[in-house]
């Protein structure tokens, strides 16, 4: 075995036989599939708790008190009158709206309602929808247009969003889930660069202050060194990663097997929809759960590998160096600060800027941009971005990690061996052109 | 046959000049004294050797050879600041090393096991460095530096944190070690140390070679014509003729006169009937005085 080979299995086995990885490792999938559960169980009970509110109307005016069409989870109780004294004994009743006697159509309408709760925005809107559409009745029969001819100009409007590439292929779409798959996906490549790079960086800084490195670069060259505890530690974040998946594969087949669907399966995610049970699934949930089935997978998955693995050899090496560049943990900061940042950007506006337009001029830029493009590229990846950006910001990536790594070899040689001093910017430019 | 031949080697750093022209033989099958004040050169030396870093001038023979990348699996190093992973168990951690001087893993069981057992140390195999004591950690440290049958082997204060009795141990080993060829540099502040088991030894003041050779030519070339004699008896030292008092330490029953010949030694100083002389030599500076006074750094400038 080559020394890269033995300074890598050292990393890796003494991670992976720790107590901490394993727990980690065991529990955070029970963590992830007790959260699905959850998510699941209080789906299912909200759809059976949301319950009917009974709302009184006082309509003096007399507009609406015959007219209105209570929506969904919400009736109307025409009343003469209703007094505060009465809204507090009743239990039945959950609201009053009064409708100001002056009212007539041409005028704006106040609703005044009180109740011992607040008003949740459902309700909010389906009231002022109800009270809306009688209005509108009202003044278009006043127009002398016939009841038929208005309830035909009722019309729901939903997008159905379908994606068509250059073969003519389609496919449903969604961008909820789009943005949400990338966001998971490069949430996780954030977390991986931090956790790990920060675990080169801890490895060094031991070497260093513990004078180990004295011993090992005399046999191993620092690069070597160095590379093998960056590939080390990635090594321990794949199988971490692996262990992931499976583990929670399993757990959900467990779950499904408990609910009774696999959540693997559209079809049986139909039909489950029809069950009893789970009734509490709505065709809009249905239409989700369509498109997450046809999102591309193995893209993603193959570009999440890229990613994640790429990202993280890319910020690897600056880790290292600058675990190289200082005597001890406290000093980090200043050199942390730099190249967390574009780490940290990314990820804040990934959300709104770059899945609000993800093949935007930013979206583009940041997924090529190798500081950037791990998380940027990763959260544009589930709106399927042009296959020549995706190739070309890989390249740029591949590049630039072998740069950065052989800048950080340069800093890492020299540093590891320096103690004492603090290290400025300065020092480190001039130590990328020391020879030896 | 010298093992290392250090020629004309310079270093030079942004600030200052850490070795200045240096040249001395390491001959095979010694213990070498490398020795000088803290900032004198020797770690930079060390690491050169190491080939850490490389010389900005000259060079290095190793066994006659040009120093390479395959010396590096013939010299063992022990630091001074002790270096090795404190959350990994002691076998791992020999292991480690043992495979990266390119031992196989059959052949580096054998020898961590055999120097474990000589060590008394063979029940830690599992522990972590960081539950050992300081002296069990510094023999692990040695284990590690001598593993590998290396034929150079490099001390860099190797008895700091060793009790008297562990101290003992590893003198004991190093003349162990000499006795089966391999040759050993020692870099120490123990004077008496270098006086006890060194055979030569060069001596670095501000990165330049002050003095190399035997431990007794060194010593010896520091001779300044003093002479102690230790007697019994009533004398009045300012009554010899031709020499020079230096230092008169009266006891109760004897004295120490220590002196200098300024002319012909006088015989009958003797012979003379009123003193018994229990001792008379010349006194030889030890490795201690050689050091104080070469590198002390007001004379110098």
């Amino acid at each position: 075995m080559n020394n890269i080979g033995i300074v890598t299995s050292r990393e890796y086995l003494t991670r992976v036989k720790k107590k901490s990885f394993i727990l980690m490792t065991l529990l955070t999938p029970l963590l992830i599939a007790s959260f699905y559960g959850i998510i699941i169980w209080v789906n299912i009970g909200q759809s059976e708790s949301v319950e009917q509110q009974n709302i009184v109307l006082v309509d003096p005016s007399g507009v609406f008190s015959e007219r209105i069409v209570s929506p969904d989870n919400i009736r109307f109780i025409p009343q003469k009158s209703y007094s505060i004294e009465d809204l507090i004994y009743a239990d039945s009743i959950d609201a009053v709206i009064t409708v100001d006697q002056n009212y007539t159509i041409d005028k704006p309408l106040t609703l005044n309602y009180k109740s011992m709760g607040s008003l949740s925005v459902n309700s909010n809107a389906s009231i002022k929808d109800a009270f809306g559409t009688v209005i509108r009745d009202q003044k278009l029969s006043t127009m002398g247009i016939e009841q038929g001819a208005i309830d035909s100009l009722r019309s729901s409007v939903e997008i159905s969003q379908v994606k068509v590439d250059e073969n003519g292929d389609t496919k449903t779409s969604n961008a909820m889930i789009n943005s949400g798959v990338g966001m998971i996906l490069s949430m996780m490549i954030y977390f991986f660069i931090f956790l790990y790079g920060v675990q080169v960086m801890k490895g060094v800084i031991e070497e260093k202050t513990n004078r180990i490195v004295e011993l090992i670069v005399s046999t191993v060259k620092p690069f070597q060194l160095m590379m093998g505890k960056v590939i080390g530690i990635a090594l321990v974040g794949l199988t971490q990663l692996t262990i992931w998946i499976v583990l929670s594969g399993i757990l959900m087949a467990i779950i499904g097997f408990i609910v009774g669907i696999n959540f693997m399966d559209i079809n049986e995610l139909k039909n489950a929809a029809q069950n009893p049970d789970l009734s509490g699934m709505k065709l809009e949930d249905l239409e989700l759960l369509t498109a997450l089935q046809s999102l591309p997978y193995a893209k993603l998955f193959l570009s999440f590998l890229f990613y994640f693995v790429g990202g993280y050899l890319f910020y690897g090496a600056l880790f290292a160096a600058i675990g190289s560049a200082v005597d001890n943990e406290t000093d980090t900061q200043q050199f942390m600060l730099p190249i967390t940042m574009p780490l940290v950007f990314s990820i804040a506006i990934s959300f709104s800027l770059i899945s609000g337009d993800p093949h935007g001029t930013l979206a583009t830029w940041m997924s090529m941009i190798p500081l950037t493009s791990p998380i940027v590229m990763m959260v544009r990846m589930p709106f399927e971005p042009d296959l020549w950006q995706v190739l070309l910001s890989m390249l740029i990536l591949i590049v630039s990690i072998i740069g950065v790594t052989w800048m950080a070899g340069k800093i890492y040689r020299t540093g590891i061996l320096m103690y004492g001093k603090k290290t400025t910017y300065k020092e480190l430019a001039k130590w990328l052109f020391y020879k030896n | 046959m010298e093992i290392i031949q250090v020629k004309e080697v310079s270093k030079f750093y942004a600030n200052h000049t850490a070795l200045n022209n240096v040249s001395f033989d390491v001959p095979k099958g010694n213990i070498f004294g490398l020795l000088g004040p803290n900032g004198a050169g020797k770690t930079s030396l060390i690491r050169i050797i190491n080939q850490i870093t490389a010389p900005d001038q000259g060079e290095i023979l190793f066994n006659g050879q040009p120093l390479t990348k395959e010396h590096i699996k013939q010299i063992g190093y022990l630091p001074e600041e002790r270096g090795l992973y404190k959350k990994m168990s002691v076998y791992d951690q020999l292991m480690y090393f043992a495979r990266l001087r390119g031992m196989t893993r059959t052949d580096a069981h054998q020898r961590i096991h055999n120097w474990l057992e000589k060590f008394e140390a063979i029940t830690w195999k599992k522990k972590k460095i960081e539950e050992l004591s300081k002296g069990m950690q510094q023999k692990i440290q040695f284990i590690v530096t001598v593993m590998h049958n290396p034929d150079f082997i490099i001390l860099d204060e190797p008895f700091t944190g060793f009790d008297p009795k562990n101290t003992q141990l590893i003198k004991d080993e190093i003349l162990n070690l000499k006795a089966n060829g391999a040759s050993i540099m020692l870099s120490t502040h123990r004077m008496e140390n270098v006086e006890a088991i060194c055979d030569n030894v060069v001596l670095l003041n501000k990165a330049k070679v002050v003095t190399q050779g035997s431990v007794m030519d060194v010593r010896n070339s520091l001779k300044d014509n003093t002479f102690s004699l230790t007697y019994s008896g009533q004398l009045d030292p300012t009554q010899i003729a031709h020499i020079e008092v230096k230092n008169l330490a009266q006891r109760q029953t004897d004295a120490t006169l220590l002196f200098s010949y300024t002319g012909k030694p006088d015989i009958q100083l003797f012979n003379d009937p009123r003193i018994n002389i229990t001792e008379y030599r010349e006194v030889i500076p030890s490795m201690q005085d050689v050091f104080l006074t070469l590198t002390d750094n007001s004379s110098n400038e």
